[in-house]
């Protein structure tokens, strides 16, 4: 059982937003970065799971420069076996997808995971491009997966509920909570992860469609309107005539 | 040319995501100079009604293997309307399916896509759609160069308007490939609107100390119409179930209005509903950092103020 897992860095969510060059690119100076959540305690650690229940082995994948490289290690404490580094700041959701689906087509995975979204941008694009791309079947937002031989059994969250299907091997899936539970690394862990392969591959050509032009932040609140605990009629009202939302 | 809005059905109806995508594939067309084209795929009732929100003629494929969502499937029958119908831009809910559309159409026209817009896009110089990033701490914009567009928009971003009459619907035959995923089971949870979709929502945190108290927040919510919902730590104890999770590693959600409960507003918690277009707080500790955050604040003991707030809205009701 070959499984490649895609990563991705987002900033920490206490982190202060802020752009540069005219607000257009995003400032990383005093950033704390984080493997994106999604990716690390659910796409990531069922990966593990089926392989310590299976066999096999786990690679892990991140599309970014140099400085991610603390994140991939962080994956490989954590007990991945591999990591693979495509040397390039990524510009869109179809740029990282194209370059993921490269080196997978390259290196036949038997099951690519990735959480369900980022939680900077939160498109949920990439896992669906990657399916395309490799012209596999994908499954997003799996809160439940088990595996008999090729055949796996999964657990998606749709709107208001939750969907049971079975797919074959090969597939592309998304993580959502549930999947699995975090792991924290250990001190061994950090420590083999130090002698464990990373490869940097250079990225393939690609012409991008979806360009960034500029970021803006919202206008700051107006500061909250306090109603006396006694009077929530008063608070109908305001609700009613000012807010406009009943 | 044409906007192509792919219309999601569920157990054959259409929900206001769905008219939400094809109001703005309407106004978009419009601007545009074109016509809004709505595709339903599988069952669904009266389909006819979508040209009550602008479409120009809905093209419906009702076929059984249409009935459980995949999107390999779907995307390859998306393909083939956009195709035939000529269409510049394709729109979608940015809805659990739309989401795996958008990926798949996207790469199928090698086009820009933008997944949870906002707003109309600005055509006057170029093809500028924005979105709400970092949590709702910015708002990035971009520019799609492609042939073809895709664009996902964002729940509650618009209100969907009567601007027509019913359409003609028709309906064309298309190559639909075997689908490799087999739905054995769905299930719903019956009775409220789901989160995402729902205008109103009310939340509570810790500070209703079990969930023997959740009582004043269901009446609470019954007399607005609203879904309930909690922070994480009512979740991870069990008090509620996960489904009513909202916040950054729950399910994040926009609502028109939403009225949080004994809940501090914690960034992870804020991350998830700071796009709510109006924000209530009821708390004991009047420097709990929601406040920063909300329109609306209340000071003092929930167990006091909820049923006060659910009587005053019963009055407001019974008068309006």
């Amino acid at each position: 059982m070959k499984i490649l897992v895609c990563v991705s860095k987002t900033p920490d969510t206490t982190a202060k937003i802020s752009f540069n060059g005219d607000n257009t690119e995003f400032n990383a100076a005093g950033v704390q970065f984080i493997m994106n959540p999604y990716d690390e305690w659910y796409a990531l650690v069922k990966a593990l799971e089926i392989q310590e229940s299976l066999g096999g082995s786990v690679t892990i994948i991140n599309v970014g420069g140099p400085d991610n490289e603390t994140i991939i290690r962080k994956g490989l404490a954590i007990g991945a076996e591999s990591a693979v580094r495509i040397n390039a700041e990524p510009k869109s959701a179809m740029f990282t997808a194209y370059q993921i689906a490269q080196y997978a087509k390259e290196n036949a995975f038997d099951l690519i995971l990735l959480g369900k979204e980022t939680i900077d941008f939160n498109g949920a694009e990439v896992g669906a491009m990657i399916a395309e791309y490799l012209d596999l079947p994908f499954l997003s937002f799996v809160n439940n997966m088990t595996l008999n031989g090729n055949l796996a059994t999964t657990s998606r969250e749709i709107e208001g509920g939750s969907e049971i299907a079975e797919v074959e091997l090969p597939f592309v899936a998304s993580a959502a909570k549930d999947l699995a539970q975090q792991r924290i690394p250990n001190m061994r862990g950090i420590m083999m992860a130090k002698s464990k392969p990373l490869v940097v591959v250079e990225p393939a050509p690609f012409n991008e469609v979806t360009i960034t032009k500029h970021f803006e932040l919202p206008a700051a609140k107006t500061s909250v309107k306090m109603v006396d605990a006694d009077d929530m009629e008063e608070l109908v009202r305001l609700l009613h005539e000012e807010a406009k939302v009943i | 040319m044409s906007v192509l809005v792919f219309v999601e059905s569920h157990d054959g109806h259409f929900k206001k995501p769905a008219l939400e995508a094809v109001y703005y594939g309407s106004q978009l067309s419009k601007s545009l100079n074109t016509k809004c084209v709505a595709l339903v795929l599988g069952s669904a009732d009266n389909s006819a009604s979508l040209g009550k929100y602008g479409a120009a003629k809905v093209i419906h494929i009702n076929e059984v293997s249409l009935n459980n969502f995949d999107s390999q499937v779907f995307a390859s029958v998306v393909e083939q309307i956009a195709k035939s119908e000529d269409a510049s831009v394709i729109v979608l809910s940015h809805s659990s399916n739309g989401k795996s559309l958008e990926g798949r159409l996207a790469v199928k026209f090698n086009a820009g896509s933008v997944a949870g817009a906002n707003a109309l896009p600005d055509i006057q110089n170029g093809f500028k759609v924005t979105k709400s990033v970092y949590s709702g701490k910015a708002v990035i914009t971009y520019d799609l160069t492609s042939p073809v567009k895709i664009i996902s928009v964002m729940g509650n971003s618009l209100t969907p308007q009567i601007v027509g009459d019913d359409c003609s619907v028709e309906t064309v035959s298309v190559n639909i490939p075997s689908s490799k995923i087999k739905v054995k089971e769905v299930k719903r949870v019956s009775g409220q609107i789901p989160l995402p979709e729902a205008e109103k929502v009310v939340s509570a945190g810790r500070g209703l100390k079990g969930p023997e108290n959740w009582g004043i927040i269901e009446d609470l919510a019954a007399v607005l119409g609203a879904t309930t919902a909690c922070s994480r730590p009512v979740a991870d104890a069990d008090w509620r179930p996960h489904h009513e999770h909202v916040g950054q590693t729950g399910i994040a959600i926009r609502p028109n209005l939403y009225i949080a409960i004994g809940i501090s507003g914690a960034i992870q918690h804020l991350a998830g509903v700071n796009n709510s277009k109006v924000i209530v707080v009821i708390n004991k500790d009047a420097e709990a950092p929601f406040f920063k955050a909300a329109d609306y604040g209340v000071v003092g003991d929930l167990f006091e103020i909820v049923p006060k707030l659910t009587e005053a809205v019963k009055k407001f009701k019974a008068q309006h």
